[in-house]
């Protein structure tokens, strides 16, 4: 069993962000297990957390999500993260 | 004053200082072909194919530096772009694609002719805009122009629906043309530690790609290896950064490498990896490339440090920065002893190049030619056989002489890309060698070439076979031809002749030479048909997935 992250994004709230970052991870075969996103100041900006596998790969991805153009900023957060926490409640 | 999306796009394309558009219209983009019609600094070029159209571009931005716009319809329109846009990804060229969609409000109806543009180019662009209101394009435009231009440069689509080409806007002023931007802050601790680490070095290669083409620092990185006399191997992108008689010059690397450029590689103790990717055709077997050598990565890509091969040490900044910044810290070295070794097995291990003489033998045509061209003359190929003769073997003299699919290899690329070089840059003389199995790809754009009378040479080799594909079941699946021999001949002179070309069969001239350069000479399109024997390998050539050290032929001594 994998260790999981999260990564926690700052993105352009525009409707073809989500294609972009689910896209990347989905043409490298890199599941996502868990997503989610919330708009920020006011819409314009959105916040999205993946929980994801920490393999060998993962510098590589967010370098590559780094790159992306509509992602302003990338923190990883190894120890998790309260938003999967509440969301875990849902599916219990 | 009052203007609609496809005029307000048009003026920010003449502000941007675009002179030459290659595209195709049709019932989705028809209002930008209207307004583009009104221009009276953009010249229009009507391609026969949205891939061809994909490729000029290329040829333009590859020649000049500078981003090159291409236009294409919905639906079929667009999907035909898609190969020309993907190619200039992997080659990071910048070009940007503008696509009309039907309009908003029958989005995702699976109305006529509509494609998801924006969902197909996400994974093949840079970055890509859906466009959904006239006032976006203020925005979107320059800063398209911006992506394309800056840090690694790459492709980038902007889909533009119907409406939004008609809609009607006041507009005021204009905002600034989008500009390359200057690269990342270089980090001094890793320029010095680089720098070092080179002093240091016994027996130090550089590795150069493309770019080092594209930052513009050809000139930097000869000074790099001159001061600390260091031997320099170049990618297939990298050709023309040191010129081909220099005594560093150690020539391509990799899977069509000569003997001794391989065998160096596998001798050095330090790798000066600047503006490349470690791609498996220069690396072959990555666990076993350049087994003795630290590494040094220096490149504006973040993503490609580490991402083959762990550096010792990296620069992450523009390759032309970097150098800069290299160059006054590197000691100024003789190397004596490692420039003997090299020089020995460039003796003993020299590249073979067979009938060099003949003028009709598959790397005697491409020597011929090159001895004819002129010194800046652009070369264009194709991808097989033909491409990565004219790799090993062309005297390349100068960065962006040299224009050839690298990361996608796309057969086809060549011709509209030479016809893409020509409009940029129709003072020089532009040769494109290709193959019997490329030019059928796109052979719809001599129609092209020859309505805009590009000074365009091509040079058909035509061993009515798929060379590459051969040769590699030859050597590899027990010489079991299969689906790499044409059956049926076609006569390609007179398929020339039917695109009213001036045609040359070097097969039927009493005198080769004097027809070739008969051919070169004449101002304007020209065919030049050479008709080669299949069983023509391209020596020396690693196996896919072996090691550089295990290369096949190409030896002295057979």
């Amino acid at each position: 069993m994998c260790k999981h992250t999260v990564l926690e994004l700052s993105v352009n709230n525009h409707p073809g962000v989500m294609s972009h970052i689910c896209g990347l991870f989905a043409r490298r075969a890199y599941n996502v297990e868990g997503i989610a996103c919330m708009p920020i100041n006011g819409g314009g900006k959105s916040r999205i957390w993946l929980l994801v596998d920490a393999d060998e790969r993962l510098d590589q991805m967010i370098k590559q999500v780094d790159k992306l153009h509509d992602v302003l900023g990338v923190d990883r957060h190894d120890g998790g993260h309260e938003v999967f926490e509440k969301m875990t409640e849902f599916v219990s | 004053m009052e203007l609609s999306g496809a005029e307000i796009i048009i003026k920010l394309l003449e502000r941007q200082g675009i002179e030459t558009i290659a595209g195709i219209p049709g019932g989705a983009n028809l209002p930008l072909y209207d307004a583009l019609s009104q221009s009276e600094q953009i010249r229009h070029v009507l391609t026969r194919h949205e891939q061809g159209a994909g490729f000029i571009a290329q040829g333009m931005a590859r020649v000049t530096g500078e981003p090159a716009v291409f236009f294409a319809t919905s639906g079929p329109g667009a999907t035909n772009t898609l190969t020309a846009i993907a190619d200039a990804k992997l080659d990071s060229i910048p070009v940007i694609c503008i696509t009309g969609q039907v309009p908003l409000s029958m989005i995702g109806t699976d109305a006529f002719q509509e494609v998801d543009t924006y969902g197909l180019s996400v994974p093949i662009t840079k970055h890509n805009y859906l466009v959904r209101s006239v006032e976006e394009l203020l925005r979107v435009i320059p800063e398209a122009f911006c992506v394309a231009a800056s840090g690694r440069p790459g492709p980038v689509v902007i889909d533009v629906p119907k409406d939004v080409q008609c809609a009607m806007m006041e507009i005021d002023s204009w905002p600034e043309p989008g500009m390359r931007e200057e690269g990342p802050e270089l980090i001094d601790a890793e320029v010095r530690r680089a720098a070092a680490m080179i002093n240091r070095a016994k027996k130090p290669i550089l590795y150069l790609g493309g770019g080092v083409i594209q930052s513009g620092s050809a000139n930097e990185a000869l000074l790099l290896a001159e001061k600390g006399s260091i031997p320099s191997a170049l990618t297939l992108m990298g050709l023309g950064v040191v010129p081909h008689d220099h005594p560093l010059n150690l020539g391509m690397l990799g899977m069509h490498a000569a003997r001794y450029t391989n065998m160096a590689l596998e001798k050095c103790d330090l790798l000066v990896a600047v503006g490349v990717r470690f791609d498996d055709r220069a690396t072959g077997k990555v666990a076993e490339f350049c087994p003795d050598a630290k590494i040094i990565h220096v490149d504006i890509d973040p993503s490609e440090l580490d991402k083959i091969k762990t550096s010792h040490a990296s620069i992450t900044g523009d390759v032309a920065d970097s150098l800069k910044a290299l160059l006054p810290q590197i000691e100024k070295t003789e190397r004596t002893e490692w420039l003997n070794e090299i020089s020995q097995l460039k003796q003993s291990n020299p590249m073979i190049v067979e009938g060099a003489e003949d003028p009709v033998a598959p790397y005697g045509v491409v020597l011929k030619t090159a001895e004819l061209a002129e010194d800046d003359a652009i070369v264009c190929t194709d991808v097989g056989q033909h491409q990565m003769r004219t790799a090993q073997v062309y005297p390349f003299r100068h960065p962006r002489q040299w224009l050839t699919s690298g990361g996608l290899g796309t057969m086809g690329f060549g011709m509209p890309a030479a016809i893409g070089a020509a409009l940029a840059a129709p003072d020089r003389q532009v040769i494109c060698f290709s193959g019997d199995g490329s030019i059928m790809m796109n052979i719809q754009d001599l129609a092209t070439a020859m309505e805009n009378n590009v000074n365009v040479k091509i040079v058909l080799t035509n061993n009515n076979a798929l060379g590459l594909v051969r040769q590699q079941q030859d050597l590899f699946y027990g010489k079991r031809y299969f689906a790499s021999n044409y059956e049926y001949a076609v006569d390609f002179v007179k398929i020339a002749e039917g695109f009213g070309m001036r045609t040359y069969d070097l097969g039927l001239s009493e005198n080769p030479a004097e027809t070739l350069a008969e051919a070169l000479a004449f101002d304007g399109p020209a065919f030049i048909h050479v008709p080669l024997s299949p069983d023509e390998p391209v020596y020396p050539m690693v196996p896919p997935g072996a090691a550089n050290s295990e290369m096949i032929g190409g030896k002295a001594d057979v």
